[in-house]
């Protein structure tokens, strides 16, 4: 296969080749689900299954390298074959990695031995990795519903808890009537355009002048509304504490990281590709949507006592910050945005991953307070959780690569023609303010004594441990050297229709004909 | 006759919306989670009579999902209602929010 050409999309066999990842997660997925269902369940047929899946995300990981390696393109189609795909994917792949190895150790604790459990996550990713590649509205709806499909029932995966039932209920409700938000705003766009492709969208708006139709600006309001939901953010986010708390906390960490960083993917890449024509219109909106989201997210988390509904509002809080890469609309935005998915990625999961070891069978001790004076029972767990809470907060060297992450959001937003000025003013005010529970927690940890009669924590389990202090050693080389992810995420951001000429047509849409056919 | 099915569609979906918004009962909030996605099926078809068949090709899509959708969520429901023996919405708070 010779890559120096592009890969037509048009041609099945070359569709297929640049669907190539996602099928083979697809269909080793599939393969998994047949040897989990085939033996009885067990403690030790739960982690070959999950060891399995982690082999074929490495595996899928290798043939995405290859992908980014051959600089492979392809022509306009369904999908997009692209640096911001790829690195999306990897974002993903690795949190779903770090999910399975979470959930290997967690459902063992927790007496929850179906191993199709870990299978489900493969699933979920799958639908987001088509999410990151979409083109087309309608695999943007595949993706969104394979993934949040698979993300209802590992909600409900531990069926012996009242607390999992109803937020797998909630999330379930929440998501569907979001997807329905979602679909309909897709239904007004192709109807204003008469088109699902999400660059023949941008074609289109710029051609026929539609950047007035309000059918086009309905459409893209109820898109705002359903991809709000689907990012938690703010007035939209009031699920979210909920769900985070009942659901397992693996999975909770999976939807804080993996679910949020593929709907932002999608998000991004049809607003820069498909609606950059109608940004004054948009512009707005989605400015006050990463205002309120970053002011409400931080400002409410500050109340929080319990550390999973904590971390639930800091993820609000920063899809507020990812609302701000995305407001900017350049492709100092998209690479910023890829960086900073990349770093919370990583810090989110490292938190959860505290949790999950510091939590008890039945997940009592979640509390802050719990956390007192862990310095001097677990030091090497309360650094990492310093890490990651430094990294959270954006703070230097100590955190990490998470003030890179934030800069580069603030120089992109400062770096276009009419630069984000109050935006930015509100990004650094709300991170000082996050410094107020991010700190705390650092503080109870180091420096408040032990609870009286609090159990010293047991050591946690290897999986556990090893995604601790990957996530922690990553976190902190990246802070070192944040060129290396920036040198991979630069060119990476999707094409905008701006830079096609705007050529009035005179041939109007059918739609503008009288409409008795 | 497009207008007509396309304030139609836009009338069913506000049905939609109102009954989450305003039922606590979990199956009827799906049931007219349902009739969303359905008034989104139509206006679809609509316009597919004015651009060809992409916008038919979509409906289909959503119904496959909207099925596979259905078969997840009753499952919850139960799962649930085994917990609470019930499926109405104000008696099931274990959650602050």
């Amino acid at each position: 296969m010779n890559f120096m050409t592009p890969l037509d999309l048009s041609i099945p066999s070359q569709l297929t080749i640049a669907l190539a990842p996602d099928l083979l997660l697809m269909g080793g997925a599939m393969i998994l689900l047949l040897w989990a269902a085939w033996r009885p369940e067990g403690v030790r047929h739960q982690r070959t299954i999950g060891t399995a899946c982690i082999a074929l995300i490495a595996l899928t990981a290798v043939v995405i390298g290859w992908f980014i390696y051959r600089n492979a393109t392809a022509t306009q189609g369904p999908i997009a074959v692209d640096r911001f795909r790829w690195i999306a994917d990897l974002v993903l792949l690795l949190a779903t990695a770090g999910t399975i190895a979470l959930s290997m150790d967690y459902n063992e604790r927790e007496g929850m031995m179906a191993p199709e459990a870990h299978v489900l996550i493969l699933l979920a990713s799958s639908g987001m990795m088509l999410l990151a590649a979409a083109r087309d509205l309608m695999v943007v709806f595949l993706g969104i519903e394979t993934m949040s499909v698979a993300t209802y029932v590992l909600a409900g995966m531990n069926r012996r808890s009242p607390r999992a039932a109803e937020s797998a209920m909630k999330y379930f409700l929440l998501g569907a009537f979001s997807t329905a938000f979602l679909l309909y705003g897709m239904a007004l766009v192709y109807g204003a355009t008469g088109a699902t492709n999400i660059s023949v969208i941008g074609d289109r708006a710029v051609q026929y002048g539609l950047t007035g139709s309000p059918l086009l600006l309905t459409g893209v309001a109820l898109m705002i509304v359903g991809f709000g939901f689907k990012v938690a953010a703010a007035p939209f986010h009031m699920w979210a504490p909920d769900v985070y708390e009942g659901a397992p906390t693996p999975i909770t960490a999976y939807m804080a990281a993996a679910v949020k960083a593929a709907a932002f993917a999608a998000f991004l890449r049809i607003w820069y590709e498909a609606f950059t024509p109608v940004y004054p219109s948009w512009h707005n909106a989605i400015w006050w949507l990463a205002a309120v989201t970053m002011a409400v997210g931080n400002i409410v988390a500050l109340r929080q006592r319990d550390l999973k509904r904590l971390l639930a509002y800091s993820s609000i809080a920063h899809a507020g910050y990812l609302l701000v890469a995305l407001t900017v609309n350049s492709a100092a935005g998209s690479e910023a945005f890829l960086f900073y998915a990349f770093v919370y990625t990583i810090a989110t999961l490292g938190s959860f991953a505290v949790v999950v070891a510091l939590g008890e069978a039945g997940e009592r001790s979640l509390n802050v307070d719990d956390y007192a004076g862990l310095w001097t029972v677990r030091p090497w767990l309360a650094i990492a959780m310093a890490v990651f809470m430094l990294a959270l907060l954006g703070f230097p060297v100590f955190g990490g690569a998470g003030f890179f992450a934030k800069w580069y959001v603030l120089k992109a937003a400062l770096q276009v023609p009419s630069p984000h000025w109050k935006l930015a003013v509100v990004l650094v005010l709300t991170s000082v303010v996050s410094a107020g529970y991010y700190l705390y927690v650092v503080m109870v940890m180091f420096m408040r004594p032990r609870l009286a009669g609090a159990v010293v924590p047991a050591r946690s389990r290897g999986l556990t441990g090893f995604v601790i202090a990957a996530s922690a050693v990553l976190l902190i080389a990246l802070g070192f050297f944040p060129e290396r992810l920036v040198r991979l995420t630069r060119g990476s951001a999707p094409l905008s229709a701006l830079s096609v000429p705007a050529a009035s047509s005179s041939v109007p849409l059918p739609l503008t004909r009288p409409a008795d056919r | 006759m497009l207008a007509e099915a396309i304030f139609f569609s836009a009338v069913l979906f506000t049905i939609g919306v109102i009954g989450v918004l305003t039922r606590r009962n979990a199956i009827i909030i799906f049931m007219c989670v349902e009739l969303m996605l359905n008034a989104v099926n139509l206006s679809f078809v609509a316009f597919a009579r004015a651009y060809g068949v992409a916008g038919q090709i979509f409906v289909f899509f959503v119904m496959t999902v909207a099925a596979a959708e259905a078969a997840v969520g009753l499952a919850i429901i139960i799962a649930l209602f085994r917990h609470k023996q019930t499926v109405n919405l104000q008696n099931i708070n274990l959650l602050r929010g």
